[in-house]
């Protein structure tokens, strides 16, 4: 009887289980990673002829229970790369993804030396004697004269 | 520190650069043509449409050829296409041929339109539409006619109409030059 139960909870989570191994992907989810492939816009904000075509290629993806990644994929053989909204991590493409980020770290570099430098001149400034620094003579006789006052 | 600046400064201006140059068409078949002169047609191996294997324009030299870009989505692509199949029989018959280059198109929605109209010349693939740039290409359709020598000798930016083809395409297929 205990075989019987767990029988039938099996088959119950079954669907369930499938639905959670291929997700279905949106119109949305989709056409916000893609390029119009005629005027070179993103998809979802073109009303391109072509930008319908590349919708209704997506919804028949859609309707055939094709993941996020699968559409995609046959979006790129159709049109290429190109319609990709972001270029691929592979190739002269990856330039795309290291040279922001290499920039930013040459950019930070460059403002912590010259922060670092300003703080060295302005430390070499403090130190030295300025046009009205006092001499040793007047300085012990200040200290004198300071030290005739009850302060 | 200056010469990391100047290699971040050449690196930018290089970039700059290469995004202006990649972005500019190619204007040399239009400005030879306005001068009168033959230019050779851009070439690179493309899918078939609807068959198996790679083609290239190159595969016709020795035909006059009239060059066609068209896709699915574009009407006035595709209300010229009964007219180009006229014209494809008139060049066979002459040792010529149409050919389509179908471009930034979905190959099924293409394939459909090859089927509706009978189209009996063969079409090429551009799915990118990097060799329509190529081409200098502006808007859809647009048709180049190409000589045995595989020079472009005439050019339509725009539908093709019976007196366009009267006036280019037959006296060149006529003449075969």
């Amino acid at each position: 009887m205990r075989a019987l139960a767990l029988a039938a909870l099996l088959l119950a989570l079954l669907p369930s289980a499938a639905l959670a191994a291929a997700p279905r992907t949106t119109l949305p989810d989709v056409e916000d990673e893609l390029m119009c492939i005629q005027c070179g816009t993103a998809l979802n904000i073109s009303q391109a002829p072509s930008a319908d075509q590349e919708r209704q290629l997506i919804r028949e993806g859609i309707a055939k229970g094709l993941t996020k990644d699968q559409i995609k994929a046959r979006m790129v053989g159709e049109y290429g790369q190109n319609v990709l909204a972001t270029p691929p991590k592979r190739g002269f493409d990856l330039a795309a993804w290291i040279v922001p980020g290499l920039l930013a770290l040459l950019a930070l570099a460059a403002i912590a030396l010259t922060a670092r430098r300003w703080r060295r001149v302005g430390d070499l400034r403090d130190g030295e004697a300025g046009p009205d620094a006092l001499d040793a003579d007047d300085a012990s006789r200040l200290d004198r004269d300071m030290a005739g006052y009850d302060l | 520190m200056r010469w990391v600046v100047i290699a971040v400064a050449a690196l930018l201006v290089g970039l700059l650069a290469y995004g202006v140059a990649s972005q500019g068409s190619d204007t040399t078949i239009e400005s030879a043509l306005s001068q009168g002169k033959r230019v050779p047609a851009p070439d690179s191996p493309l899918p078939r449409l609807g068959a198996a294997g790679k083609g290239t324009v190159d595969d016709y030299r020795g035909r006059v050829v009239l060059v066609n870009f068209w896709a699915s989505w574009c009407p006035p692509c595709t209300q010229e296409l009964p007219l180009l199949q006229r014209t494809q029989r008139m060049m066979a018959a002459k040792g010529a041929t149409v050919l389509g280059i179908n471009t930034r198109d979905a190959s099924e929605k293409a394939l459909a339109f090859v089927h509706r109209f009978g189209l009996t010349y063969p079409s090429l693939r551009d799915g990118s539409g990097d060799f329509a740039e190529r081409w200098g290409l502006t808007g859809y359709p647009e048709s180049f006619l190409l000589d045995k020598q595989g020079r472009v000798a005439a050019a339509i930016h725009g539908p093709l109409d019976q007196r366009w083809i009267d006036e280019h395409v037959k006296p060149l297929v006529d003449r075969g030059a």
